[in-house]
């Protein structure tokens, strides 16, 4: 089935934004690969390093009139892509080169049954009837997985979860048998136990049918399970293409290494469960239960009941990080927020000494000057309005009123110089910042309180790898200066792994599984806490 | 201390060169103002009685104080009039002076010594001619401008309070008390404007200040929909939620956080809103439904218009400037738009 025949050929392509004779960024620089049938290769590199901009290229979807290619051609079975008209290239895309994004809520027409987009392509490229367009689509379906396939067909994409969708755009992209099928990360926004399945749905259709991939991934995991050759991009350019095996034994260029070394490792002091003990206890709750009624029908009866956290008990001591770990819908951010009393529920919640249930929400207030939030989307959690300066004195405003304002900037400054950013970012909004900086604006905003408590919500998730691993150390660091404890909420194991004493493991809204961070992740006592794990580190094993 | 006090300066700063950015916009404040600037001082520059009278080696100053007849040797105790024949010789006899104002004509002033019959053609007399009473037409019109756009900001600044409150109220407590409020301004929204200003204007004595009310009522629905749906938007956000576990007061949270992100349609749909409110002033008072017969107005200049067609100084002057009002009220709200909008840097 090896084919050694080039399939698709990219030669010193570079792609520049805006219009002719204005004023160009240009963000790919001279990019050249080659993909032989039925091979897979995996385009590496973080957000804004070009690789979409490269993918997107190959079928010519950019708005033609802001795009320009200095130099270079893509070369598919000996045509320039580059050169063919719109009809052409609409024969190319779908039936010879087909792709999956990364968003599989977006990507789907959401007023449309999944049967009517299958169909769609099959009809269009291939000729045939309604009906057997109908039967090979509820093969497809069956193909990739999806479980009673001729009822599904009928479904809308919003009646579907975020997996089966995604098993829809591989169906799709399937529907005409393409030569080479680009996949732009395809499973970033999907649970690790759906990643996996996803991705061996992936590998078995690539031997079944023998065509070629293109991955686009910021996942090395990914890559070293998925991909045979890798090529590393970095501002546009390639800096470094190997084999897997060569390229994860001997990285050759700097940027790869420090990718490779961006995977986060232990960063917090061992300590023993005895020594820790002896820390004070800043937060306990007894059976929390937050459960949400559904209720239908005119008189608006209840008809059951969602049980988002049920009977969760647990201990936080003075600078201990405890991380909460599970799957989206498991109910962590939930009892994120009921510890927070953002939202109600049962249960007592004893923070330093006082019972939160029992008081009214007028004296909560100053309590929450100790118990502070970090949000996982940096671009939503500051207020896009604001200036930095007025985003972090807020809280000192309420807390401190006390204060001047030269005291509270002196805090400011000082906090700012902790995060790591610069006086001059004061008078700044959010929007003028990246991701990992908006991050230490959020961090900063909790830390400046001098909080005992910070809730992380899923702090790093949103940010690239090299990035995530700043954050991580900024927050250790934090903890050891301040003593700051942490509840570390997250579905990424090998960060919690890096960062926690103790983990707390959810389904459903119930405690699976609690204990200290290496036994629990070396001797898994449960299954489910054994399935995530090999979920999401399969190569951590190697 | 002194980056502390620069904070706000270089933010309106930056607004400011945003606002700049947008030439035809900068452009058109600088007409506008200019015209308002000029249009507050109508007295001044439009009035029948003489800014500084010169009588008999005393000086009087008639547009501030009333001086009777007497007082310059004429007839009567009652108030002079200086349009009169008689004491304007009077005023002029011996070293005597009096310095008139620009157009010497005050928006009821009746010009009896008109060559032509009323309305009469732009002449030296009255520049723009006059209308079917013998009221000089550029005097009528520099006073309307004033009314329509002082009446104007009255009518926005009282509906956009009224609308950013409500919408504010509706969209942040949510629930039960948006359910209540959505009905009670559909019910509200339902009734018959026009018929109800009808109806009042013949209850009560017409006034500016009665108009203002009862467009008032009804003038701030639009806006508070809108309001109200950016703040369901954002009072889910991060940052809000953010600045709840902050111990954030909910006052606090509606006006720092989630006012100033949803002043978008407020900003947006300022320039029009002023627009009809003027707009809406002349129309009923093209009707006849607005402000009484002896106050200047653009409407009723357009409804002489209309009743004397060949009178073309009549419609095509008050035509034009309430158009070159709207058009630079317009400009200036679409440049006053990208300035407050942070993102052009």
């Amino acid at each position: 089935m090896t084919n050694t025949e080039t399939l698709l050929s990219v030669q010193n392509l570079s792609v520049a934004f805006g219009r002719t004779g204005e004023q160009q960024s240009q963000v790919v620089h001279e990019v050249s690969f080659d993909i032989t049938a039925g091979e897979k290769l995996a385009l590496v590199g973080e957000s804004g390093s070009g690789k979409s901009v490269t993918a997107m290229s190959i079928l010519g979807l950019h708005d033609p009139s802001q795009t320009n290619y200095p130099t270079g051609e893509i070369k598919f079975q000996g045509m320039n892509l580059l050169k063919l008209d719109d009809a052409a290239l609409r024969r190319v895309r779908g039936r010879e080169i087909a792709m999956i994004f990364q968003e599989p809520m977006t990507s789907l027409n959401p007023v449309y049954t999944i049967g009517d987009q299958l169909t769609e392509p099959l009809i269009l490229h291939q000729d045939i009837s309604k009906e057997q367009a109908r039967q090979r689509a509820i093969e497809l379906l069956d193909r990739t997985g999806i479980v009673e396939p001729h009822k599904r067909i009928d479904a809308f994409p919003h009646m579907l979860s975020g997996g089966q969708r995604q098993r829809v755009m591989i169906a799709m992209a399937l529907a005409c048998s393409p030569k080479l099928l680009i996949a732009d990360e395809p499973t970033t926004a999907l649970d690790v136990t759906v990643q996996a399945q996803i991705i061996e749905l992936l590998e078995d259709i690539q031997n079944e049918f023998g065509m070629a991939v293109l991955m686009i991934t910021h996942d090395l995991n990914m890559v070293r399970r998925f991909a045979k050759q890798v090529c590393v991009m970095q501002h546009g350019k390639i800096v470094e293409q190997a084999t897997v095996d060569q390229l994860f034994a001997q990285p050759q260029h700097e940027y790869t290494k420090r990718l490779l070394d961006s995977q986060p490792k232990c960063l917090i002091e061992q300590t023993s469960a005895e020594q820790r003990q002896s820390w004070p206890t800043v937060l306990n709750t007894e059976s929390l239960r937050c459960y949400f009624q559904i209720k239908a029908g005119f008189f608006r009866r209840q008809v059951g009941e969602v049980r988002a956290v049920d009977n969760i008990s647990l201990t936080l001591r003075q600078g201990e990080t405890v991380g909460i770990v599970g799957e989206s819908g498991s109910g962590k951010t939930t009892l994120g927020m009921c510890l927070l009393r953002l939202q109600d529920c049962e249960g007592s919640i004893i923070f330093n000494g006082q019972d939160l249930q029992q008081i009214k929400s007028r004296e909560m207030r100053p309590l929450r000057q100790h118990f502070q939030i970090v949000f996982q989307d940096p671009f939503s959690s500051l207020s896009p309005r604001m200036t930095i300066e007025q985003i972090i004195r807020e809280g000192l405003e309420i807390h401190f009123p006390e204060q001047t304002a030269e005291q509270h900037r002196e805090r400011i400054l000082k906090v700012l110089d902790e995060v790591g950013l610069e006086e001059s970012m004061l008078w700044r909004y959010p929007h003028e910042f990246s991701g990992g900086q908006r991050q230490r604006i959020a961090i900063a905003r909790a830390v400046v309180l001098e909080p005992k408590v910070i809730m992380l919500d899923e702090p790093t998730s949103a940010l690239d790898v090299s990035v995530q691993k700043q954050v991580l150390e900024l927050l250790v660091d934090l903890q050891r200066k301040h003593n700051i404890s942490y509840l570390f909420i997250t579905h990424d194991l090998a960060v919690i792994r890096a960062m926690a004493h103790r983990i707390i493991v959810m389904k459903s809204g119930q405690l699976v599984e609690e204990g200290e961070t290496e036994p629990l992740f070396t001797a898994p006592q449960q299954d489910y806490t054994r399935l995530l794990l090999q979920a999401s580190l399969y190569r951590e094993a190697q | 201390m002194t980056a502390l006090k620069l904070k706000p300066d270089v933010l309106t700063q930056r607004a400011w060169r945003r606002f700049k950015a947008n030439r035809r916009g900068y452009v058109s404040l600088w007409v506008f103002s200019i015209l308002f600037l000029l249009s507050l001082f109508a007295e001044v520059l439009s009035n029948d009685k003489p800014l500084v009278v010169y009588y008999e080696s005393g000086l009087y100053f008639p547009l501030f104080k009333s001086y009777p007849e007497t007082t310059f040797g004429g007839d009567f105790d009652t108030e002079t009039d200086y349009t009169d024949p008689y004491v304007k010789t009077l005023l002029k006899k011996g070293s005597n002076w009096a310095i008139y104002p620009l157009n010497p004509y005050s928006y009821e002033t009746i010009n009896y010594f008109t060559k032509h019959p009323n309305p009469a053609p732009p002449s030296t007399d009255n520049l723009l001619g006059t209308d079917d009473r013998g009221r000089d037409v550029f005097a009528r019109l520099i006073y309307g401008f004033r009314l329509s756009v002082l009446f104007a900001f009255v009518l926005t600044l009282i509906g956009i309070v009224l609308g950013v409150v409500a919408g504010a109220l509706q969209g942040y407590l949510g629930g039960r008390f948006d359910l209540f409020a959505q009905r009670l301004i559909e019910i509200w929204g339902s009734m018959p404007e026009l018929y109800l200003l009808i109806i009042f204007a013949s209850l009560f004595e017409p006034s500016v200040l009665l108009l203002i009310i009862l467009l008032s009522l009804f003038g701030w629905m639009g806006l508070a929909d809108y309001v109200r749906a950016e703040f369901l938007r954002g009072r889910n956000m991060d940052y809000v939620t953010a600045a709840k576990a902050m111990g954030v007061s909910h006052r606090s949270i509606m006006f720092r956080h989630l006012l100033p992100n949803s002043m978008t349609p407020v900003i947006t749909f300022l320039p029009f809103r002023i627009s009809a409110a003027i707009m809406a002033l002349t129309s009923l008072d093209f009707l006849g439904l607005g402000v009484p017969p002896t106050t200047p107005s653009i409407g009723e200049l357009l409804a002489q218009g209309k009743e004397n067609i060949d009178a073309w100084w009549l419609s095509m002057t008050t035509f034009g400037v309430l158009v070159g009002t709207l058009v630079l009220l317009i400009f200036i709200g679409e440049a006053l738009r990208e300035a407050m909008d942070i993102r052009r840097g």
